[in-house]
């Protein structure tokens, strides 16, 4: 944990040492969605390869690889309108109504404020006010009156939270909201770390979504630019060398360098840790960041370049030189050698091919996916395209290769049995709502979400996600979610199989096979169900009532399967 | 796609024809519990994420260059009765005073410090450093498995336990990922399926019904682990841990890591066959604002210091068998830095302790913190290779043969152990 006192005299001090500097704002909120911005082809512009796969099974795959699963009946709807057009369409998701969504999302206001509004709107309560707690001098309820915890600022993130369950279950742009996932994770910042709680629904909303599927440099340097990602990698407090405060509270005191963000930006955001830089590149990247700092992180929270701060000497960096004087371009300059760097094609094609294709991505799809990046510079949209258009994203190898990560099986079961979300209850500290019971399961899982400490972010591969108390867990939330005891996640069973006799429970059983697995099951998983179709605790079998087919379980059972934790 | 383990057919092979899956308990007590000579030696491993300060944690004060070298944060000279100042140790190395409570086990010589321990690899990323800190192979970063695996699986073990392994936590960390079965928990209590959950009233049983479903069928990481799981949740059910509430007064501070060591206690004590339990938590990249005797680090270290003072008490007499072990990535810059915080640097302290620890010792040469000391112009320079380390402590106490390949492409002579065992 930041402690309080210590950030608030470094925030002071970074506030003495503005007013004695030229200090110009940093454009904080990004323009329109590139998404809206590109032309919008009139045909399918994709060309899908040959396939061993058969049809349904492409579909199937591409609704698991570029969304969060199946939903009943998407299956059919893609057959309908056909699987390039389809993948069309997510490609441009500005072109995909998604209106039942947006609706959904109103119930999450902190979504669209800005991060002086939120600081306003949802300060941290008074620390006199929670001693008083603690000493027993008040009590809760009377803090809640005061300090209520609809206002305080952990709401910021339990919307966020929220937001993303509903959006993973409930979009139409399925591949928006993975490229989005994707993207947050690669350039991946804490909630818990300090005044990151402020600013990360900003971070998402504003430097995340709108390039997500754009350039990667644009996604870089609204990275660069962010205040959570300042706060979170120590950036705004990067000062250059023996920095030596002259005016204010602080006078006398020494600043300097920081290198954390300065490494990051290389091993994890562009270059890869073998891409080939030294410690003087992080020396000289750091100084080159200098001054991209924050207006009082926790009273403003936007973006800054103090002058006063900023290195002017010349910088080498990775063979090009930065001539002194470059001021705030310094860092954009930097971020433009980073994003054409060739290692940088080849790091974000390795780890989308790992997303998209398999844990150990085929070398040549790597290297085809690195050269679109390069011939492109950089254009997101285009290296999918080389993606999904690839023979290995449809081969047979690929095809449920992947294990699902606890928000992918999360979000795939709610999908598959057609989950209903409530909206968190308006006031009070009431029910939270369906979207945030399923982020606390996601979380459970192994996976909390913008709460991963580490700036790696989470890890894409089985080894990560596949062990027993997890699998433990994955069984147990199949069980919860069928039993309706997930708190404002509705599922209607009946709905889901039908017209199927509940007295011929394998009749019921196809129908979820049907519906979960798409009729994909192994001989052997349909065999191990069938046969519990004899467990009288799945017939329920009585004096009275013969067979009642328990669909509770016989779903959970299905959800639970081999087959449902693979995508 | 990783195959389905051999070790695991072979464990489920054995525990079938042990019949533990209709009396456990049974076997919980013959191979366990027949006293003390039968139970096996215990290594609790520890990480710091995020590389801890050695130079706070186990502070060099009587270097001159280390009150020079730091301004805001170096923790203050140890002064007689003042327990905010550094508890001293050996008149030169001293305790940060939120460590003070296992100045106690250092006086019963249960607590030894290897300091300027470290990796004799460069990098200074904390991903790359865990990664190597947990594979055993610096600089390799193709190796699968990790250190402690590969060691166990190379161990004859006294019992057949899918508990000789366990981490606290949702995911399974490197140094247990192998041929060796580690089991991952985010809480005892939680290991199992919820019988209750299946419909209001309880008393489904949807165990057997997975069971099956990861009984049959291709051989695979899923349906390996599958079937380990219900072989662990079995045994679990009937060695019933939590019915050990912390002994001897031990209070266990709140806090990921007190949880975790506690949660290994119930295990030891429920004689479930550990013999690796693994703990970890964050917090230590200290950047910005690190402090001093109070401050951000202090309050880091209070918490684990309590934690591993609360365990000792706990297990009392079975400390006997348990060696505790604590690792970090790397240390951090010896220079404070322009936030009142330190960066990323090269050798930091670790932790020794329990009864087969030859304690109350600093261990391993000191590097200094003069200038032409440091490595790369800036760092504590690593005198201990931490296999070495980790070495002495799988083989002297887990017992791990000199052929297991530990540390593939490093030769782990026992003459250069650092010597923290009795």
């Amino acid at each position: 944990m930041q402690s309080l006192v210590g950030s608030l005299s470094v925030l002071a001090l970074l506030g003495a040492l503005c007013a004695g500097c030229s200090s110009a704002p940093v454009k904080s909120r990004v323009p329109a969605p590139s998404a809206s911005a590109a032309p919008a082809p009139a045909r399918a512009t994709i060309a899908l390869p040959a396939s061993t796969l058969s049809e349904d099974q492409r579909i199937i795959h591409a609704l698991n690889r570029l969304g969060y699963g199946p939903r009943p009946g998407d299956l059919e709807r893609v057959r309908q309108i056909g699987l390039a057009a389809y993948i069309d369409r997510q490609l441009y998701p500005a072109r995909v109504p998604d209106d039942r969504l947006e609706t959904s999302l109103q119930a999450f206001p902190t979504l669209t404020l800005t991060v002086p509004e939120l600081l306003r709107g949802f300060p941290e309560p008074d620390p006199k006010l929670l001693a008083k707690a603690q000493s027993g001098e008040m009590s809760q309820q009377e803090i809640r009156q005061i300090a209520p915890l609809e206002r305080r600022p952990a709401r910021i993130a339990v919307e966020l939270q929220a937001a993303k369950l509903t959006r993973a279950v409930l979009s139409e742009r399925q591949l928006q909201e993975v490229m989005v996932d994707f993207w947050f994770n690669h350039f991946n910042v804490d909630a818990r770390k300090g005044a990151v709680k402020w600013m990360i629904a900003d971070y998402e909303q504003t430097a995340i979504r709108p390039h997500a599927l754009g350039k990667f440099r644009d996604l870089l340097l609204a990275t660069a630019r962010h205040p959570a990602m300042l706060f979170y990698l120590d950036n705004w407090m990067s000062t250059k060398a023996d920095l030596v405060v002259r005016t204010g509270p602080q006078r006398g005191r020494q600043m300097g360098l920081n290198e954390n963000y300065a490494r990051e930006i290389m091993e994890l955001h562009t270059l890869g840790v073998d891409g080939g830089y030294t410690q003087t590149d992080v020396i000289d990247v750091a100084r080159a960041f200098t001054g991209w700092s924050i207006d009082r992180p926790r009273e403003r929270g936007t973006s800054v370049f103090r002058l006063a701060a900023h290195d002017q000497g010349q910088k080498h960096i990775l063979g090009h030189t930065l001539p002194p004087g470059g001021g705030e371009q310094d860092g954009v300059r930097v971020i433009e050698i980073l994003s054409r760097h060739p290692s940088t094609s080849r790091f974000i094609a390795t780890k989308l091919a790992r997303r998209f294709v398999s844990d150990d991505p085929p070398p040549a799809l790597v290297e085809r996916a690195a050269k679109t990046f390069r011939d492109t510079d950089g254009d997101l949209r285009k290296v999918m395209v080389t993606i999904i258009s690839s023979p290995e994203f449809f081969s047979a190898e690929a095809y449920r290769a992947k294990i699902k990560s606890p928000l992918e099986i999360v979000a795939s079961s709610v999908r598959a049995l057609d989950g209903e979300l409530a909206p968190p209850a308006p006031a009070g500290g009431g029910q939270p709502g369906g979207g945030f019971a399923l982020a606390q399961q996601v979380g459970k899982l192994g996976e909390p979400l913008y709460q991963q400490q580490p700036p790696t972010g989470y890890p894409d591969v089985a080894e990560a996600w596949v062990n027993t108390g997890a699998l433990l867990n994955r069984m147990n939330f199949a069980l919860g979610l069928t039993a309706n005891r997930m708190p404002g996640v509705g599922v209607d069973l009946g709905r889901v199989v039908g017209s199927a006799d509940r007295r011929r429970p394998e009749r019921v059983l196809d129908v979820l096979l049907v519906s979960v697995l798409q009729g994909q099951a192994t001989a052997e998983t349909r065999s191990v169900l069938a046969a519990q179709l004899d467990n009288p605790e799945i017939t329920r079998a009585t004096m009275d009532d013969r067979t009642n087919t328990d669909v509770e379980k016989l779903a959970a059972l299905v959800l639970g399967s081999p087959e449902f934790q693979r995508r | 796609m990783m195959s389905c383990t051999r070790r695991s057919f072979m464990k489920s092979g054995a525990l079938a024809m042990l019949g533990l899956g209709s009396v456990p308990r049974f076997l919980v007590r013959t191979a366990y519990a027949q006293g003390t000579a039968a139970r096996p030696k215990i290594l609790i491993a520890v990480f710091q994420r995020g590389a801890v300060d050695g130079l706070s944690m186990a502070v060099p004060h009587g270097d001159p260059s280390y009150y020079t070298s730091r301004g805001s944060i170096a923790v203050a000279r140890p002064v007689a009765g003042n327990a905010e100042a550094t508890v001293d140790l050996d008149g030169f190395f001293g305790l940060h005073p939120a460590m003070a409570p296992l100045k106690p086990l250092w006086d019963d010589q249960r607590l030894a410090i290897v300091h300027a321990c470290g990796s004799p690899d460069t990098t200074r990323s904390h991903f790359d450093a865990q990664d190597y800190m947990e594979s055993g192979t610096p600089g390799v970063k193709s190796t699968q498995d990790g250190w402690l695996a590969r060691g166990l699986s190379a161990t004859p073990s006294p019992g057949v336990s899918p508990f000789r392994a366990v981490a606290m936590g949702t995911q399974l960390p490197r140094c247990l990922r192998g041929d060796v079965g580690a089991v991952a928990m985010g809480a005892v209590a939680d290991f199992d399926v919820k019988q209750d959950m299946g419909r209001k009233g309880g008393g489904v049983n949807a165990r057997s019904g997975f069971e099956s479903l990861y009984e049959q069928g291709v051989r695979d990481i899923l349906h390996g682990t599958g079937r380990e799981t219900f072989d662990a949740v079995k045994m679990l059910k009937a060695a019933n841990p939590q019915r050990f509430p912390p002994a001897n007064g031990a209070q266990y501070p709140r806090g990921r890591l007190g949880d975790s060591l506690k949660q290994i206690a119930q295990l030891i004590k429920a004689d479930v066959g550990l013999e690796v339990a693994f703990a970890d938590g964050g917090g230590w990249d200290t950047h910005a604002n690190q402090g001093n005797e109070r401050g951000q680090l202090a309050q880091r270290l209070s918490e684990f210091s309590q934690s591993l003072a609360a365990l000792y008490r706990d297990l009392g007499d079975r400390m006997n068998d348990v060696v505790v072990l604590t690792m970090s990535e790397f240390g951090r810059t010896v220079r404070e830095n322009g936030n009142r915080g330190t960066d990323h640097g090269h050798a930091t302290a670790m932790l020794v302790l329990g009864g087969p620890v030859k304690g109350g010792r600093m261990v391993g040469p000191w590097p200094g913190l003069a200038r032409e000391q440091f490595y790369e112009g800036r760092d504590l320079a690593v005198t201990t290779d931490f296999r070495h380390l980790f070495a002495e402590v799988a083989g002297r106490h887990l017992s791990v043969p000199a052929s297991a390949p530990l540390f593939p492409g490093f030769s782990t002579n026992p003459a250069r152990y650092p010597g923290v065992l009795l």
